[in-house]
């Protein structure tokens, strides 16, 4: 009596009426439908592509380039391979992304505080910034301050001097590069082996004091090493461990040190710019998100403003924000192909040249995606592993 | 199932952005007629016939654009001289005059013509997938070029890559004199990979190129001294010549770093349309030979004795066998062509001649027997 009832009610619904079975059976078709438009996809670009006589392959990543890279952080010339050349423009991507991401996290921390900032004109000012980079595009933003504002600096031969082999022109920004010579090694271990002792130094010491004991200054004996440590070991490597190379003029440029062109200069602060008022609203709301009786905790504390700020308020802040950073990170390396717009030789702008002057445009733009979403997923990889790191372990 | 639905509502639009900006037409996805690649495969086991087929000749380009009633032509638009448009919205120039001739000769009609500018990295994929019907984009012709974007037409303009220097920046006046020099150059081009080869056959170091994919920012770049000098056609830098500031202060170097042979373009795999737009081109030079002109063409047609003028203007005299060209092009089309467009020497004089602006010289672009490279082989 108690399990025939069940038992028959097993058995009697019919299939179309079982849960389990539609919530499968509509995955197989979701699956089923997504698999067809895909091969449907593919094979109507195939049949197009052999109808043009349009050959599929990579071969032509052997071939000899022949065009020109105006900036590369590796030598090219236009004797290198069509490889190397998408080498180039990758690096160039990641170089400018990186450094991208650094200084937009600064300036977003920065606009983002600001616009809290309880100085009146201070928030007004981040406000404006904000609200004017955010709501114009960055392509307009990067055609403006590469023609509007970089392109009008002074030509190479009126260049502004700012000291001894620093020079501005609309060519770039021309400083000094560093010559390194034979016993610099030895220099560079001074430095890093005082900073490793102040560390080590610090933390011994605050044991110490924590358990009651005295500390011997070792804080001050330490700083005291660093100092000393860096000119003995200038005089170990021999005295010049490091050089500088100026810039000199030339007939029509300036020629050795180390050079900002314009393009990337336009491209770094477009980017830079235009993200950090993305950024600048992620931290404002991160911080708001903060409970107020934090606030008032730590002010009831005595903490100063800047504790309050450094110690309880933002390591809370933290857990909101990492997640739409991560996505501001993303945005910003692929906004980073509107290169194109102000002739910075990125991924993109290579792929393009690439696939023009080899006719194949769609293995080119193949390897232009799969790249970018490399870049991506492995951005994204790095910061769950860090966005884990600062969430709230709950135990 | 919410999920569900929307995954479907996502994949259709998915589909239709292919198809949309797509290759074949796949059966009954989008409006025939509605793209204008939809019958430019000559593929004879595709099967299919988009288009309504009452045109002359069944499939193939040709009935494509007659059909349609109006030729699509890739052009540059920003290159006054070649294709340029001006103050009453029109695109005017060189290559804008032979897009015209074309529609003359196709569709009886040179007005009936829809121009695409396209920059120099968006042509070869704008052939590629048949998306323009030709095109006149002051494009050179190079063997990589012919077998992988389409086939060129005839030359219609010889020119020369040449380099332009701003004399208020600097006294150079040969490309040996540049060793070190900046210079811009538009990708995508083949000045841009003559660049390089020109600097080491004449032994002296490129400073840095300056690279950008469009027309109008590499000259604005030059002209705002990021570049000590710039390099294209001769041609192209004698018009741009024309739109800076100060003309005067600058010149082009006498240096010829390459041969820049400039013509038509049209798809791959089309013979019979190939054939058109090759003969339009050499209908304009043979008009030019034959002293016909725009305001003479119909007189000619209707009173020469010359048979070689009147198989070339599709006359029949009385009790002869018509001629028949096999273009699959009205008898009279060339009668269309000069009466509606002109014959090179008009088209040239029109656009880049002693009138213009530009005032180049006709040079390698005159007759045969005028000492230059014009030559059409014979109508018959």
């Amino acid at each position: 009596m108690t399990s025939t009832p069940r038992a028959r009610s097993q058995t009697t619904v019919p299939l179309w009426r079982d849960v389990r079975f539609l919530e499968i059976a509509a995955q197989v078709v979701v699956v089923v439908v997504i698999g067809l438009v895909v091969w449907f996809m593919v094979s109507n670009m195939i049949s197009a592509m052999n109808q043009r006589n349009l050959g599929f392959g990579f071969s032509f990543l052997g071939r000899q380039a022949g065009f020109e890279i105006s900036e590369s952080p590796i030598a090219y010339s236009s004797r290198d391979t069509y490889g190397t050349a998408f080498l180039v423009g990758l690096l160039n991507t990641l170089f400018v992304s990186f450094l991208g991401i650094i200084l937009a996290t600064l300036l977003g921390l920065i606009v983002g505080v600001a616009r809290l900032s309880p100085n009146w004109l201070v928030a007004r000012i981040a406000a404006g910034y904000v609200e004017i980079i955010r709501n114009t595009p960055l392509l307009v933003q990067l055609v403006l301050i590469y023609f509007a504002v970089l392109l009008q600096l002074p030509s190479v031969s009126d260049s502004i001097t700012i000291g001894e082999g620093f020079f501005l022109n609309q060519r770039g920004v021309y400083v000094p590069g560093p010559q390194v010579s034979g016993g610099f090694g030895i220099f560079i271990a001074s430095i890093v082996i005082g900073i490793i002792g102040l560390i080590v130094a610090n933390v011994v010491a605050g044991r110490r004091e924590d358990a009651g004991k005295p500390s011997y200054r070792m804080r001050t004996i330490a700083t005291a090493a660093l100092f000393v440590l860096p000119v003995l070991g200038w005089f170990a490597a021999g005295g010049q461990p490091l050089t500088f190379d100026l810039p000199v003029k030339e007939r029509f440029n300036f020629a050795g040190g180390l050079r900002l062109s314009p393009e990337f200069s336009a491209l770094l602060f477009g980017l830079v710019l235009y993200t950090a008022a993305f950024i600048g609203e992620v931290v404002r709301g991160g911080i708001q998100a903060v409970r107020r009786g934090q606030l008032e905790a730590a002010r009831a504390l005595g903490f100063t403003e800047g504790q309050t700020l450094r110690l309880v308020i933002f390591p809370q802040a933290l857990r909101i924000i990492v997640p739409p950073l991560t996505s501001q990170y993303l945005n910003l390396a692929k906004n980073s192909s509107l290169a194109i717009a102000v002739g910075y030789p990125d991924l993109f702008k290579v792929g393009q040249t690439m696939a023009n002057q080899t006719g194949q445009p769609v293995p080119v733009l193949i390897m232009i995606m799969g790249t970018y979403l490399a870049i991506s997923l492995f951005t994204s990889l790095l910061m769950n592993i860090y966005n884990r790191r600062v969430q709230v372990l709950e135990r | 199932m919410p999920r569900f639905g929307l995954s479907i509502i996502g994949l259709v639009i998915l589909a239709l952005a292919v198809t949309a900006c797509g290759d074949t037409p796949p059966p009954s996805s989008t409006a025939p007629g509605s793209s204008a690649d939809a019958t430019d495969a000559p593929d004879p086991t595709s099967g299919e016939s988009a288009a309504p087929t009452d045109a002359p000749s069944g499939e193939g380009r040709l009935a494509t654009v007659q059909d349609r009633g109006q030729l699509i032509c890739g052009v540059n638009g920003s290159l006054p001289g070649f294709s340029f448009i001006d103050e009453n919205g029109d695109t005017v120039g060189f290559d804008a005059d032979f897009c015209r001739a074309v529609a003359a000769a196709v569709l009886g009609d040179s007005e009936a013509v829809e121009f695409r500018a396209l920059s120099a990295d968006q042509r070869g994929p704008a052939l590629q997938t048949g998306e323009v019907d030709v095109l006149i984009r002051n494009t050179t012709w190079t063997v990589s070029r012919d077998t992988s974007w389409g086939i060129f037409a005839p030359t219609t303009f010889y020119d020369g890559q040449a380099i332009m220097v701003n004399t208020t920046q600097t006294d150079a006046t040969s490309l040996a004199e540049l060793d070190g020099a900046t210079v811009c150059v538009q990708s995508g081009t083949t000045t841009e990979l003559n660049l390089a080869d020109a600097f080491r056959l004449a032994n002296i170091e490129l400073g840095e190129p300056a690279v950008f994919p469009e027309i109008d920012p590499t000259y604005q770049a030059y002209e705002e001294n990021r570049c000590d000098a710039v390099t294209s056609d001769r041609s192209q830098l004698v018009a741009r010549r024309t739109g800076f500031e100060n003309p005067d202060d600058h010149i082009i170097l006498d240096d010829v770093l390459s041969k820049e042979p400039l013509g038509p373009v049209v798809p791959i795999g089309d013979d019979q349309w190939f054939n058109v737009v090759k003969w339009v081109v050499f209908a304009t030079i043979e008009a030019e030979e034959q002293g016909i002109d725009s305001t003479n063409v119909e007189e000619t047609a209707s009173s020469s004795e010359n048979p070689i003028v009147q198989r070339f203007l599709g006359v029949t005299p009385e009790g002869s066998d018509p001629f028949e060209s096999g273009l699959g092009l009205d008898a009279d089309w060339v009668v269309d062509v000069i009466g509606q467009v002109g014959n090179y020497a008009e088209i040239y004089d029109r656009n880049l001649g002693p009138g213009t602006p530009f005032d180049l010289e006709r040079g390698l672009n005159s007759l045969w027997s005028d000492g230059g490279l014009l030559y059409a082989p014979p109508y018959r």
